[in-house]
C-alpha cells in the first residue's frame, strides 16, 4: 500500500489516532492498513454501534471511520449517540450503501463526511485531512498539499 | 425478470472487481438457470425484501477464493478455500457489491432492506423460491472467474408507475 504524508494532531504534535468501527473483520483490517499508511495509530476498533460507543468513551480517539450496516446498532444511532455525548466528535462514515437517505440521516445526526466502499485510500486521506483540518486540529506537512509520498510497500 | 433490476447489480460487480483486482474485468454473456442452483466453490448468499425480492449469490472456485483473499489482504493466497480469510474476504467483497448496487436502484426510486451475507459451504447446493428463474452472469477477473446468479422479483411497482395508471 501507497504512505501518504503523516497526519499529526497540533497540539501535542503526535499521530492521529483513529477508532476504526465495522463489523466486518476484513474491512477493519483494511482500514488499519490504510491508517497506518496515513501514518496514524489505531485507538480501538469495533465490531458494532454499542461496541462503537464504548470504545470511543474509553479512547477518546481523533477520528472515527464507521460503517452503516452493523448488527445490534447500526452506525447512524451509534453516530447520534456519540455526538449527543460529544458533540466535538469527528465522524466519517464508510459505507458500501451510499444512497442520499443514508448519507442525508447519517450527517443530520452529526457525522462529517461519507465515503463509499470499495475505500480508495487516496480518497479517505483527503477526506480525514479535511475533517481534521476544519477543526484546526492538523498540523505539520499534513496541513499543505497532502501530497503523497507514492512509496509502494 | 427485469434486466433494467439486473443491471445495476452487473454495473457494481464489474466496477468493485475491476477497482478492487486492479485490472480489467470481462463480463461475460448472461444465462438462465431454471434448475436449483448448484454451487461451483466458496459462496456468500445475500437476500434482500422491499420493493425488490430475492437472493444473489456469488460464487467462486477455491482457486480463485484464494487468490482474491490473498490480493486483497495484501497477502499470500490462504493455502485452502477454509480458511477464514477466505469467508470475510468472500463476503466483504459481496457486501461491497451489493451496498454499491442498491445505492443506484434506492436512487431510482426503490426501497429494500439487504441481509447480512452469509457463507454457504453446503455440498448439495441451494434451493430456495426464487431459484425457478435465475440470471447467471460471470467476470473473468486477473484473479479467475466471478459467478453472481442473480434471482429476483419485483414485488411492487414504483410511485411514478402507478400514478398514469391511476388517472387512466
Amino acid at each position: 500500500m501507497e504512505q501518504f504524508t503523516a497526519l499529526s494532531v497540533s497540539k501535542e504534535n503526535r499521530p492521529v489516532r483513529y477508532l476504526v468501527v465495522d463489523d466486518s473483520v476484513f474491512a477493519r483490517r483494511n482500514l488499519a492498513r490504510m491508517v497506518e499508511s496515513f501514518g496514524g495509530v489505531m485507538a480501538g476498533e469495533a465490531g458494532d454501534g454499542f461496541t462503537a460507543i464504548t470504545e470511543y468513551n474509553r479512547t477518546l480517539p481523533d477520528i472515527v471511520l464507521m460503517d452503516i450496516t452493523m448488527p445490534q446498532m447500526e452506525g447512524i444511532e451509534a453516530v447520534e449517540r456519540i455526538v449527543r455525548q460529544h458533540p466535538d466528535a469527528r465522524i466519517v462514515m464508510v459505507s458500501s450503501v451510499g444512497y442520499q437517505e443514508n448519507i442525508l440521516a447519517a450527517l443530520q445526526k452529526g457525522a462529517r463526511h461519507f465515503v463509499q466502499k470499495p475505500v480508495r485510500p487516496d480518497v479517505l486521506y483527503e477526506i480525514v485531512r479535511y475533517v481534521l483540518n476544519d477543526d484546526g486540529v492538523l498540523v505539520g506537512s499534513g496541513v499543505g498539499g497532502g501530497h503523497k509520498q507514492g512509496v509502494p510497500s | 425478470m427485469r434486466m433494467d433490476l439486473i443491471q445495476p447489480f452487473v454495473s457494481a460487480a464489474d466496477s468493485v472487481l475491476g477497482q478492487l483486482l486492479e485490472g480489467p474485468t470481462v463480463v461475460g454473456n448472461p444465462s438462465m438457470e431454471e434448475d436449483a442452483y448448484r454451487r461451483k466453490g466458496v459462496a456468500a448468499l445475500i437476500g434482500f425484501q422491499g420493493d425488490i425480492e430475492g437472493r444473489i449469490i456469488f460464487d467462486l472456485e477455491p482457486r480463485t477464493a484464494c487468490s482474491i483473499a490473498g490480493r486483497l489482504a495484501g497477502s499470500e493466497p490462504p493455502a485452502t478455500a477454509d480458511d477464514s480469510l477466505v469467508a470475510e474476504t468472500l463476503c466483504e467483497l459481496a457486501n461491497m457489491i451489493i451496498g454499491n448496487a442498491v445505492t443506484l436502484l434506492n436512487d431510482r426510486g426503490f426501497h429494500f432492506r439487504v441481509q447480512p451475507p452469509e457463507v454457504h459451504t453446503d455440498p448439495e447446493g441451494m434451493k430456495s423460491s426464487y431459484d425457478t428463474e435465475a440470471v447467471v452472469m460471470s467476470f473473468d477477473t486477473p484473479a479467475g472467474c466471478v459467478y453472481l446468479n442473480i434471482a429476483m422479483r419485483y414485488n411492487r411497482r414504483r410511485k411514478t408507475e402507478r400514478e398514469p395508471a391511476l388517472s387512466a
